[in-house]
């Protein structure tokens, strides 16, 4: 009885792949894989959810203009699905203009402008909502030690998250930067986290999470900002000296040809520059790597159930596979722009 | 003229394509070979010493990542290269 159940389960599975192969032939359904995909990964003015038969469901966003020509505007972006895609003389760029995608209007002799878009788009959506649930468990966490003087040791979540933060800042922050830590724990604890938040977020597939925060370049240029302010705005006098005048040879900082005074002004952009490289191609390519995967089997559907069903199974072990890479890709990812940024600050707070 | 005519088919026939895919291929070759050195050389030394095998363990995956950061630098040049 169990065999028969267990081919029956089978059985059942691919005649899903058979009816969708010859659904898809029918209906002659065409996948424009890079819409698809570039989708996915960028920004847009609302969060598209699902398609549900030719309905499209989606989340509108709030639009936060300020043109120049007539002053402030706030509205949802669902207007700009009524009317043929323009709302009070903006609507958003098509293919092939420069500001593809994005909100434009035009001015007196027809070129299209930019207006000043503070819109709420489905990073910023996204980055709230995840800053909401990191406040939210962090603040829970942190709770437990205020209330009542406990004296054993905390179990559960709470236990666990001791765990993680002295374990954080016991092997990577007080090591690398030195006596006066404590002034950039919170600094680094909240980039660690906020970091790991949104790179797991990025991998679930349906609502609050789905958005590409973490693959989005502005937003690791702003991390890896912030790490640069943290880095040099603290730097101790010797640093700068380091920088500036170092203790080498005098042929390799004298003006004609200061080599190394040059390579040093250089590398205080370069470092930061490549924190925000690194985690933005591994989350992005990852996304990528997924997104391509998942779509194999809609992009066989058209050629016939074997190749469909084939390429389906093949998709569903590499997906799943891929997708525990990217969970430690992202805990890795965290860690390593923490470590990093936590070893640079060590060596700017060195006093000798 | 004849330079000409060949950067145009060069163009027509989308050879960029081809130079990004070999680039590509090449960065995966390059990291996992890197890599690969640095993974055996933890299993080398956690052989030697296995009490020190949680630091190795540590230090073989930020040096893997640094790594791969850098080959993800060559990724991006790619995708470029393949976009616009």
């Amino acid at each position: 009885m169990q065999k028969i159940s267990r081919y029956l389960f089978f059985i059942v599975l691919f005649s899903f792949f058979a009816s969708q192969s010859s659904f898809a032939k029918e209906n002659k359904i065409d996948l424009d894989l890079k819409e698809f995909i570039f989708g996915h990964l960028e920004d847009s003015y609302e969060w598209h959810i699902t398609n549900i038969g030719d309905k499209r469901i989606s989340i509108p966003l709030p639009v936060i203009l300020h043109s120049k020509q007539t002053g402030w505007h706030l509205f949802l972006s669902s207007q700009f699905r009524k009317n043929n895609g323009t709302y009070k003389g903006f609507s958003i760029a098509p293919k092939g203009s420069n500001y593809e995608g994005k909100i434009i209007e035009y001015d007196a002799s027809g070129i299209e402008i930019r207006p000043l878009d503070l819109s709420f788009t489905k990073t910023a959506c996204s980055v709230f909502i995840n800053g909401i649930l990191l406040i939210v468990i962090i603040l829970s966490v942190a709770h437990w030690y205020k209330s009542s003087n406990h004296v054993e040791a905390p179990k559960g979540f709470v236990g666990f998250m001791e765990m993680f933060i002295t374990a954080l800042v016991n092997d990577i922050i007080k090591p690398t930067i030195g006596d006066n830590y404590r002034k950039f724990t919170p600094f680094l604890l909240t980039l660690f986290f906020f970091i790991l938040l949104n790179n797991i977020m990025g991998l679930i597939p349906i609502f609050p999470g789905g958005a590409n925060v973490t693959g989005n370049i502005s937003i690791t240029f702003v991390l890896a900002f912030c790490s640069f302010i943290a880095i040099n705005v603290f730097g101790s006098r010797a640093y700068w000296k380091g920088i500036i005048w170092p203790d080498v040879p005098i042929w390799m900082k004298a003006p004609p040809f200061p080599i190394l005074p040059i390579i040093e002004f250089f590398g205080i952009f370069i470092k930061p520059f490549a924190l925000m490289i690194r985690l933005f191609a591994n989350i992005f390519a990852g996304h990528t790597i997924i997104l391509v995967l998942s779509s194999l089997i809609f992009i066989t559907a058209t050629l016939g159930f074997a190749i469909n069903a084939g390429m389906a199974i093949v998709s569903i072990l590499f997906s799943v596979f891929m997708l525990f890479l990217e969970l430690l890709v992202a805990f890795i990812q965290a860690y390593i722009f923490t470590m990093l940024s936590s070893m640079f600050i060590g060596f700017a707070q060195e006093k000798k | 003229m004849l330079l000409l005519v060949l950067l145009q088919a060069v163009v027509k026939a989308e050879i960029y394509r081809l130079g990004a895919t070999i680039s590509a291929g090449i960065i995966a070759f390059a990291a996992s070979f890197g890599i690969s050195k640095i993974g055996t050389q933890a299993i080398n030394a956690t052989a030697r010493q296995p009490e020190a095998a949680n630091d190795i363990r540590t230090t073989m995956i930020v040096s893997a990542a640094l790594i791969e950061g850098v080959s993800l630098f060559g990724v991006i040049v790619c995708l470029m290269a393949f976009f616009f």
